[in-house]
């Protein structure tokens, strides 16, 4: 069964045995894997006729020119467009004069340079294929005698065998130099030390609202509402702003108290005003996408989501731990205050992090 | 009595009890009619609650209750406010086609009065959030800048950062804010519709969604600027990649292929 298979699967003439055994009329021949050669070689109409060669060198040339001209409009473009000046163009709609005009008259430009060598290559260049075989790498004898000979010279003369001070002191300075591009490694540190454990939330400081800059207060939290609230001291005009609002960053949202699942989050409440982190502890994007209805929310990078209502335990995605809560207060003027900083790292797990 | 008896028969008693019928029923109406009716002063307003209930009955009682209490269909409208009512209707989301992870948007079924009607009749129910006006929600003078660090900082997660939409989880998605009319826009912020949290005037001040909606406006409209060309549906990298390697390198093998292709020999064979 397997043979008759077998049979079908080749065409006959293409089994040689098969072709002796059947009384040969076909020759087979000596070396059925003889280098064929190259074709014979076929002129181009540059090759044989002068007046297409010179044709061709102009549209080369005139390529060439065309990206000279390019590079010239591109500045001209720089100089002359304003940087705020937006023009329409159809299909692309109202879009900046200087971008477009960059980037029309460099692509001229190179465009240019390359279909003229493309041009100039195929047309003009030399087109015939031959074959080179390869040689031995290695030097001949002679010449290997010789490099010997001046090396053992150059060692005897330089005193490199005898002088030893010179030798030993040369080995511990060529040691020694690399230790200048180990040493400035160091300014990769200093290690964060307890920073990321520590945001700028302390006993006592204010809720500020992002949206106004305005301390916040428990009334103006409805319940359904996400308000973003920031530390108070903390102004956008500061250094280091962004280093700490990444993460001091908190989400304020209110849920009925009966509706918190999680007694340690309802402790930290404030009459259901729950304050989480908004750094996802995953790789420590900006999570707000709240869901009102669910209190969950999710996180726009990797999908992780948590459930607000439930200690912000993670309910998908590749988020490891839940969100960080703030415990928060009112003070004496009724303004949101915190009541100590975060009890955990905020953002993402680290080595070090336990 | 027996005066009045002996008299019962005189040729004025039916005119006298005619009139005596009719000072009685004038009276009874007077006293017994239902007292809004009688106040001349908001009798406007309590005709579109009246006018609004109609319409409640029988567009909306089915899923939220014959008085708005709500049941398991249907969220309760009590102190959702006439805002919640406008935005919901006056964007076809309400009355909804069928259950599902979102209310989608689509053909608005009640014309501007009734809508206002329905409103009267929710707002009637309980204290909630008020349609905006005009001059509240009109982008007219707004600062677009600032609308748009506030967009970014409270929106852009969910809308994507020229308003797109994006998706959420479940099936459930932020709409593209592309078109929605500002009142509308400013009433999603005020109410917070289905999966989205609301942003009250305590959070977010009347001026601060003029100038959100004043940045929408700069970014949605056939004069917007895109000093990048192509936006690409403004989409990020998704779309971006993808006309970079599909289209720009599609175009370079093209090119490639077409080069070779070409023999340069005189003789073609």
């Amino acid at each position: 069964m397997s043979e008759t298979g077998s049979h079908n699967d080749v065409p006959e003439q293409n089994l040689p045995s098969e072709h002796g055994a059947h009384g040969g009329d076909v020759a087979v021949p000596d070396d059925p894997f003889a280098n064929p050669g190259h074709p014979p070689h076929e002129f181009r109409r540059q090759d044989i006729d002068e007046r297409a060669a010179k044709h061709s060198e102009r549209v080369t040339a005139g390529l060439f020119g065309l990206s000279m001209l390019g590079t010239i409009a591109f500045i001209a473009c720089f100089v002359i467009f304003p940087v705020d000046k937006i023009v329409f163009i159809f299909p692309f709609g109202n879009v900046s004069a200087l971008n477009f005009s960059l980037g029309l008259t460099l692509a001229v430009a190179l465009i240019g340079i390359g279909a003229g060598a493309v041009h100039w290559a195929r047309t003009l260049m030399s087109d015939e294929e031959f074959s080179d075989d390869r040689h031995s790498a290695g030097a001949d004898d002679a010449l290997r005698e010789n490099v010997e000979q001046q090396w053992i010279q150059g060692a005897k003369e330089s005193g490199f065998g005898r002088r030893k001070l010179i030798r030993n002191t040369m080995f511990g300075a060529l040691t020694l130099v690399p230790l200048a591009g180990v040493v400035i490694l160091r300014d990769l540190g200093p290690l964060p030390e307890d920073k990321l454990r520590h945001t700028l939330w302390s006993k006592g400081k204010v809720l500020i609202n992002q949206n106004t800059n305005k301390p916040l207060r428990p009334e103006d939290v409805v319940v359904g509402s996400l308000t973003f609230a920031m530390p108070e001291g903390l102004e956008e005009s500061q250094e280091d702003f962004q280093e700490q609002i990444a993460k001091a960053a908190l989400m304020i949202i209110r849920i009925k108290p009966e509706d918190i699942k999680d007694k340690r989050e309802r402790d930290w409440a404030h009459q259901g005003i729950v304050a989480f982190s908004k750094i996802c502890t995953h790789v420590g994007c900006p999570i707000s996408l709240y869901e009102q209805q669910t209190h969950h929310v999710l996180c726009p990078c990797h999908q992780s989501t948590f459930d607000l209502a439930d200690g912000a335990r993670v309910i998908f995605g590749p988020a490891g731990h839940a969100l960080p809560q703030l415990r928060i207060s009112v003070n004496d003027e009724g303004n949101l205050v915190a009541l100590g900083d975060f009890e955990e790292p905020v953002g993402p797990a680290f080595w070090e992090r336990g | 009595m027996k005066k009045l008896s002996a008299r019962r028969r005189h040729p004025l008693a039916a005119l006298v009890v005619l009139l005596l019928a009719l000072a009685v029923t004038g009276g009874l109406y007077a006293a017994l009619a239902p007292a809004p009716k009688a106040q001349a002063d908001d009798s406007a307003q309590s005709l579109a609650i009246e006018q609004g209930k109609k319409l409640y009955s029988v567009g909306c009682a089915s899923c939220h209750g014959t008085s708005g209490q709500g049941s398991s269909d249907g969220p309760s409208l009590v102190g959702v406010g006439s805002a919640a009512v406008d935005f919901q209707v006056g964007t076809g989301r309400m009355p909804a086609q069928q259950p599902g992870a979102q209310i989608p948007k689509k053909k608005v079924i009640y014309d501007q009065a009734e809508i206002d009607q329905l409103a009267a009749y929710i707002a009637s129910l309980g204290p909630g959030p008020a349609v905006p006006t005009k001059d509240q929600y009109s982008p007219t003078g707004a600062d677009a800048g600032k609308g748009g660090e506030l967009f970014r900082t409270n929106c852009a997660q969910c809308h994507n950062f020229v308003g797109k939409g994006g998706a959420l989880t479940n099936g459930k998605y932020a709409p593209t804010l592309q078109g929605v009319a500002p009142k509308h826009i400013y009433e999603a912020m005020l109410t917070g519709p289905q999966s989205m949290p609301s942003f009250p005037d305590s959070t977010m001040p009347q001026d601060t969604k003029a100038d959100i909606i004043a940045y929408l406006k700069e970014v949605d409209s056939s004069t917007s600027k895109n000093p990048g060309g192509l936006s690409l549906g403004s989409i990020g990298p998704v779309s971006e990649g993808l006309v970079a390697w599909v289209f720009g390198l599609g175009l370079l093998l093209g090119i490639a292929t077409w080069i070779a292709a070409r023999t340069t020999k005189a003789k073609k064979s």
